[in-house]
């Protein structure tokens, strides 16, 4: 239990660090040109691969490459350094933003980009298209995370999959009766749990209320929850400041979360799997799901720099950190589903895929994967001028009051 | 050469203090006033939405939006209710407690309490904050001596002011501690020959002469609470206050520009309290 616990806690950090800045993917369904007719700069990917030039300069979420310094037990960096001969300089990053500054240094060979960081990566000409001959490993990813919106471009690959994991609603099960089926039950102003609701605490989170009234308001004409007009911007807008009366707390830090639930502060509201895991390992009568509507959700991808000083070692960094052994050990220590399907039998947990829903396409279908909002609609829209995150953000301050 | 130059420092002393103040005064200048001054001037910036990169054209537009949104008004309104709040709340306590260690107290015990107040500083705030949180939930201990879950404050801005008021009890403790310590012990034998009785002599005595005091550990209670943005995050449910959207425009929506023109809301409000509070002679006391 102990080593889950830390393993919750390095997760949170990642996730928080995800979360911070609203990370991963398009729209599962949507294929429309996320940059809205741009395109990104014309680059060749590496042609075979060479000699290993002793070092990789990495720049990933806590918890994608340790190296046994939070925990003994944890390192997948000292193993590949000693079967490649190449040295991980390992920098984390806190948020995307930070990532693509990072990238644009030159300094850095490879990057754990989320959905937003990526496509700004791909465009800004940060990144170069990838090789996938190159990397033996990626013919195991789940066909679900190949060529997405946020990992490809026109079907040239820029990356390979890491992990994907869903936003889920986790309620007490001896308070909220009967259970929940729907996000409506967040969403209810007069709702009985008034004061015990909570929700996450970012601008990103506006796409939740989408989501809802995708399914909700259909007349609303929702496609994409991360691609809303002026209107469907309101709607949810408002939803969620009708939603502000019955919050009890928005939580951010996921320990904050976890003692909520189990203390009974909080008794119904989103959540990620790893805390709904912590939550039932501590005894807390909780229960987590995929509600009717869908929900949202990330997915992260490992880049090359355009400009890598470093490619061979990317290249077997890259191959290296999506094997299915390595792939499962990040995958537990995060606390999120492994894009490697080879990876099921090597976890720890035989029941971790299970739990992450690894397999389960129909499952990740209705996941909208966190994506950053553009002024340009993310669904392909060319008559109307959707919110940029920049209005998401002032929005949600406003929701806060 | 070492002995002529100190000889020829010792004959000119002035450019021998230049010489020895320059390091600090280019630390306070550069270091503090600078990066004041920076924040200042990137408040009129503006950020691309597509790229994210700084725009460097002076505007007023993050002033203005700062200015016509309701709600940035209402949160300033909050934060300086939360750190007043606090200050009268430290103050409360802080005047008995400062008052049994400088008069009452036996003068062998006095530094022993000095060091007793200290001690919560040593703990990090991170701690301090969250154990405060178990406190306060549902069925902690708090929770459970008003009887019972969901009998006590829960989290929200009770909580936030409680918090805060313990963070920073020993900052207003210790100034009173200062001023009464300096109070002679005559003045209260005066006033009781005179027939002043104990609330007679507190208020007509010990407090004038206290004022400054309590100004000099206002400063630090105010200032802190206005800045603050973790202990209400932890324990604030729902609240949010300026350091909070500091915060927010500084990571999630990397808009540092607006983040600098919201930072010069506390700015401005300590900026006036100082001038305030130097009208009384408080700075001389911290």
């Amino acid at each position: 239990m102990r080593s889950l616990r830390i393993t919750g806690a390095i997760a949170a950090v990642g996730l928080l660090s995800l979360a911070a800045c609203s990370s991963s993917g398009g729209g599962s369904t949507d294929t429309a040109a996320p940059g809205g007719g741009l395109k990104p700069p014309a680059m060749e990917a590496l042609k075979t691969l060479g000699a290993g030039e002793g070092q990789v300069n990495v720049v990933a979420w806590a918890g994608y490459a340790e190296d046994g310094s939070n925990d003994k037990t944890v390192d997948w960096v000292h193993p590949f350094e000693k079967e490649t001969g190449c040295k991980v300089n390992v920098k984390v990053a806190g948020t995307s933003d930070e990532m693509v500054s990072l990238m644009k240094t030159g300094e850095y060979d490879t990057v754990s980009a989320s959905g937003d960081a990526s496509l700004r990566l791909i465009y800004g000409g940060d990144v170069a298209p990838v090789n996938l001959s190159l990397i033996p490993n990626d013919k195991d990813v789940f066909d679900g995370l190949k060529n997405k919106p946020w990992n490809s471009v026109d079907g040239v690959p820029y990356g390979v999959p890491h992990g994907r994991g869903a936003n889920l609603l986790m309620y007490r099960t001896d308070v909220v009766k009967p259970a929940p089926t729907s996000w409506g039950a967040v969403f209810d102003a007069n709702s009985p749990y008034k004061g015990k609701v909570t929700a996450y605490d970012s601008p990103i989170y506006i796409a939740d209320a989408a989501v809802y009234l995708m399914a909700s308001q259909p007349d609303l004409g929702i496609k994409n929850p991360y691609a809303l007009d002026d209107k469907q911007f309101q709607a949810a807008v408002d939803l969620l400041k009708k939603q502000n009366t019955i919050i009890g707390e928005y939580w951010s830090d996921y320990t904050k979360e976890l003692q909520s639930f189990k203390s009974g502060n909080s008794v119904l509201g989103t959540t990620w799997q790893v805390i709904k895991n912590l939550a039932t390992a501590d005894k807390a009568p909780v229960e987590a799901f995929l509600p009717t509507e869908g929900a949202t959700g990330w997915s992260d991808t490992w880049m090359i720099a355009a400009k890598a000083p470093h490619p061979n070692c990317a290249y077997k960094w890259m191959n290296y950190i999506i094997s299915p052994k390595v792939n499962a050990q990040v995958a537990e220590w995060f606390g999120e589903a492994p894009a490697n399907k080879l990876s099921c039998e090597q976890t720890t947990d035989k029941q971790h895929c299970t739990t992450f829903h690894a397999a389960d396409e129909p499952y990740w279908s209705k996941v909208f994967y966190w994506t950053t909002p553009l002024a340009q609609c993310l669904d392909g829209r060319t008559d109307a001028k959707c919110k940029d995150y920049a209005a998401w953000t002032q929005a949600w301050t406003e929701i806060k009051g | 050469m070492t002995a002529r130059l100190s000889a020829w420092l010792y004959r000119h002393s002035r450019a021998g203090l230049a010489v020895l103040l320059s390091a600090p005064l280019a630390w306070l200048l550069l270091a503090y006033l600078g990066s004041l001054a920076v924040l200042f001037l990137s408040a009129f910036w503006t950020v691309n939405g597509f790229t994210g990169d700084v725009v460097r054209v002076p505007t007023l537009d993050n002033f203005i939006t700062i200015v016509q949104s309701a709600v940035y008004r209402t949160v300033a309104v909050r934060s300086v209710g939360v750190a007043a709040a606090v200050t009268v709340v430290t103050l409360i306590f802080a005047l008995p407690m400062a008052f049994f260690m400088a008069k009452v107290a036996a003068p062998r015990w006095r530094h022993w309490l000095v060091i007793a107040i200290l001690t919560p500083l040593w703990a990090s705030y991170l701690v301090k904050a969250y154990a405060w949180r178990v406190m306060l939930a549902n069925g902690g201990l708090i929770d459970s001596i008003l009887g019972g879950p969901g009998h006590g404050p829960g989290y929200g801005l009770p909580a936030t002011v409680i918090v805060l008021s313990y963070l920073w009890l020993p900052y207003m403790i210790l100034p009173i501690y200062a001023g009464l310590d300096r109070l002679p012990n005559s003045l209260l034998e005066a006033s009781a020959d005179l027939g002043g009785r104990g609330w007679r002599t507190f208020r007509s005595v010990v407090l004038p002469m206290l004022v400054p005091s309590i100004f000099a550990g206002s400063i630090f209670t105010f200032s802190l609470s206005l800045g603050d943005y973790i202990t209400v995050q932890i324990v604030g449910g729902k609240t949010q206050l300026i350091g909070n959207l500091v915060y927010a425009n500084v990571g999630a929506a990397d808009n540092l520009p607006f983040a600098a023109a919201l930072a010069t809301i506390p700015a401005v409000i300590m900026v006036i309290y100082l001038y305030a509070v130097s009208r009384s002679g408080a700075l001389e006391e911290l």
